[in-house]
């Protein structure tokens, strides 16, 4: 019990301080789960609306591929990218390891399939009322796919918020392409595991709840641009 | 959104923390950051050499497959056997004793195996293991999960070839092990440095310490650069050099304190320790 | 702007596709045969109304025309000079309104950001078709919180819009009340009155009398009857008719 008021209690200080180390691994969360969601938006909404629209052969096997990817073991997608951008692997020539380039990297593959398969459903759902209509007017296939992908804006908001969160949360890939770097790769997952290791267990906690209210922060954010989006357009 | 898109995207092209200037990367096993030790190095060879030294803090057995896959420049490990294996492998070309400390057997302050009155460890886990009280073992190929299993042939117990329910493996870092062992009142062997500078052992004591099997050293490891081409050989030998520099072993001596270190300098002039010479073949 | 200043300027409709020719036509789906060797030619000119029960093939018959399913034998070709255009001097409007999560403005304005019309000459085209449609007033609220009405209109401000030289209608006012069944139906005629030929589908008998000039009558996917409008409702030729006119359902 004392351990979770000295927890809050601690949580409490280092936002108050606004203690600098803290800060820096806070921004770099924000950085590394942020950049992957761009990237994993930029390559999960186009495929998942194509693969919505589109009829072709294999196309159930790949949507169960996908589904099952939104489940990949963050330390296996971890392992993997290790083994390809290690110095003895494939990409080890670009020196990306312990680097947050790398973690961007890993969090993308993890993201990208959750995005992709969303986005497949949902655009798949709002095809299936508007794409005739679509068609009778005219729009090719670029063009049916952007519409489907606006018009499914506010559930591929939260698409996009699911990301972010898995993002934000996971540690199996981070700690083990980033390697826990101080001042380099250190992020907010990988400085809780670090500080349970030593024994900081108020440290530890006070740094997962700034963690979940960071969490609370940005999807409250993003709910109140949804609420003013949708009021002014819909 | 599409604000929200935007924002993201300014987060994502924001650029990374500046690392201007040359760095290393080091593999060092977790007692050695756990405990503070390289917080109180680095920034001194850092300010000596210009060299920013990056830590990859894991077991001995991780440090030493990063130093295998070429992905680190040195390692600090505590794993002599292992370590021996890895420099005959040509993966490094040369390894330096740099400081020592020792492992304790640690319990239950109840003690219900009472291994505090035995006179040495091989005395120790006998007790346990005629008890059968819990006893937690890393099994992460750690050096300590390494110098624990030599503890225990010594002892003429062999763990590993059976179940048994009294002895369990963690699979994790000392200071996991040491939260599940405080929960669990079991025994286990830790590193004193790591041991000192955890936060919540609870009941958990020392009970025997001392004994010459717990003397645990710490070797630097230069990965090979003719083994391993992006190896930074020439910065990674800065860093050992430095680590049994006179300059280095009064750092290593004086942390926390030099009345009472948590590690001790290897004392004796360093001579190369490698079979093949200081220089790689 | 007024319609007649509009329906003066060259050029609209855009393009002489017609006429359109069914040739041989049938379609099935999962093993039926929905549509059966359709033979027929659709010309520029009367108001053609496909009359039918429900479950006879308009709906289908006319997404063939539009384009929007391939025949499973036979062709549907257009046969005017600019048949090559046809693809875009057609539109449809669906029973139910399709409207996008977006203003009405913008819903007609999508149409034409599709037909490639520059951004000036968008705006005073959805401006004066939605105020053709009396939804001027309307023009930036929501098109899906419109009523059921509304939202018909706008779907055929937004095919109108696209200035076509037919107009394929699929039970335009299934689900309107009279009031706003006589407001489309207005609205279909003033669309006609600008050249575009209309094509509309419909199983209600008070409706076609009013728009048809002539009705193409659809049962069970068979083109049984092809008259002039008042001649079909004097003396229909099938049993089928008959019973259909006499309000039999089969």
């Amino acid at each position: 019990m004392s351990d979770l008021v000295d927890a809050f209690a601690t949580a409490f200080r280092l936002i108050v301080d606004l203690d600098p180390d803290l800060v820096e691994i806070v921004a770099l969360s924000l950085r590394v789960s942020g950049a992957a969601l761009v990237l994993a938006a930029l390559l999960g909404l186009p495929f998942g609306a194509a693969v919505g629209l589109l009829r072709f052969r294999g196309r159930r096997a790949l949507i169960v591929l996908m589904n099952a990817a939104m489940g990949l073991p963050p330390v296996f997608v971890g392992l993997v990218a290790y083994m390809l951008l290690s110095r003895s692997g494939p990409l080890g020539l670009l020196e990306l390891l312990y680097t947050p380039t790398a973690m961007i990297l890993a969090q993308t593959a993890l993201v990208t399939p959750i995005v992709a398969a969303l986005t497949r459903q949902a655009v798949e759902d709002l095809a299936d009322e508007l794409d005739e209509q679509l068609r009778s007017l005219g729009a090719g296939f670029a063009q049916r796919a952007g519409t489907l992908l606006y018009e499914g804006r506010f559930t591929l908001a939260t698409t996009l918020l699911a990301g972010f969160g898995r993002a934000i949360a996971e540690v199996g890939a981070v700690i083990i392409v980033g390697g826990n770097i101080a001042h380099l790769t250190r992020v907010m997952t990988t400085a809780i595991v670090l500080e349970t290791n030593r024994g900081d267990l108020p440290l530890a906690l006070g740094l997962g709840i700034v963690l979940v209210s960071l969490a609370v922060l940005v999807n409250a954010c993003a709910q109140g641009v949804q609420e003013v989006a949708r009021r002014v357009e819909s | 959104m599409p604000a929200l898109l935007g924002l993201l995207l300014l987060l994502a092209v924001s650029p990374a923390p500046a690392s201007a200037g040359d760095f290393l990367t080091l593999a060092a096993t977790t007692s050695t950051r756990d405990s503070g030790l390289l917080d109180h190095l680095l920034p001194r060879f850092q300010s000596r050499t210009g060299i920013e030294v990056r830590v990859i803090a894991v077991g001995s057995g991780r440090a030493l497959e990063l130093g295998r896959r070429g992905d680190v420049d040195v390692i600090l490990a505590h794993d002599r056997t292992a370590e021996d294996r890895f420099l005959a492998a040509g993966h490094a070309g040369l390894r330096r004793d740099v400081m020592w400390n020792d492992f304790v057997l640690i319990g239950p302050a109840s003690d219900p195996a009472r291994v505090r009155d035995r006179p040495g460890i091989v005395e120790a886990l006998r007790a346990i293991a005629e008890a059968e009280r819990p006893f937690l073992s890393r099994g992460d190929a750690s050096g300590t999960h390494a110098a624990e299993l030599r503890c225990w042939a010594a002892a003429g117990i062999p763990v590993a070839a059976s179940a048994r329910g009294w002895y369990r493996e963690t699979g994790s870092g000392q200071g996991a092990t040491l939260h599940v062992a405080s929960q669990l009142d079991s025994y286990l062997l830790a590193d004193r440095a790591t041991w000192r500078s955890f936060r919540s052992p609870g009941t958990l004591r020392i009970l025997l310490e001392g004994d010459p099997l717990l003397h645990n050293p710490y070797g630097a490891l230069l990965v090979s650069s003719a083994r391993h081409p992006r190896a930074k050989e020439a910065l990674g030998r800065q860093l050992v050099d430095w680590l049994v520099s006179p300059e280095g072993q009064a750092a290593i001596g004086a942390f926390p304190s030099t009345d009472d270190p948590l590690f001790h300098p290897n004392v004796r002039p360093s001579a190369p320790q490698t079979p093949s010479g200081d220089d790689p073949a | 702007m007024s319609k007649a200043e509009r329906t003066s300027e060259p050029g609209r409709p855009t393009a002489a596709v017609l006429p359109l020719r069914l040739e041989g036509v049938s379609y099935s789906a999962g093993g039926h045969d929905l549509l059966h060797d359709l033979d027929f030619v659709l010309d520029a000119g009367p108001r053609s109304v496909i009359l039918g029960p429900n479950g006879s093939g308009k709906s289908l018959l006319l997404r063939l025309c539009d384009g929007l399913i391939e025949p499973t034998r036979g062709r549907v070709v257009w046969c005017g000079p600019d048949a090559s255009r046809a693809a875009e001097a057609r539109a449809l409007v669906f029973q139910r309104p399709v409207l996008l999560r977006r203003s009405a403005r913008a819903n007609v304005d999508y149409a034409l950001r599709l037909r490639g019309v520059d951004t000036g000459e968008r705006a005073q085209r959805v401006a004066a078709v939605l105020e053709d449609t009396r939804l001027g007033a309307l023009a930036d609220r929501p098109a899906r919180r419109l009523s059921g009405g509304e939202q018909q209109r706008l779907a055929l401000a937004r095919a109108w819009a696209t200035e076509p030289s037919v107009l394929f209608l699929d039970e335009p006012a299934s689900s309107l009340d009279p009031g706003s069944t006589r407001a489309l139906e207005d609205a279909i005629r003033a669309i006609q009155a600008t050249g575009t030929k209309i094509v509309l589908t419909t199983h209600d008998l008070a409706q076609a009398e009013r728009l048809a000039d002539e009705i193409l009558f659809l049962h069970g996917g068979r083109l049984l009857e092809r008259a002039e409008a008042t001649r079909f409702f004097d003396g229909p030729e099938t049993k089928e008719a008959q019973a259909f006119l006499r309000g039999e359902v089969d």
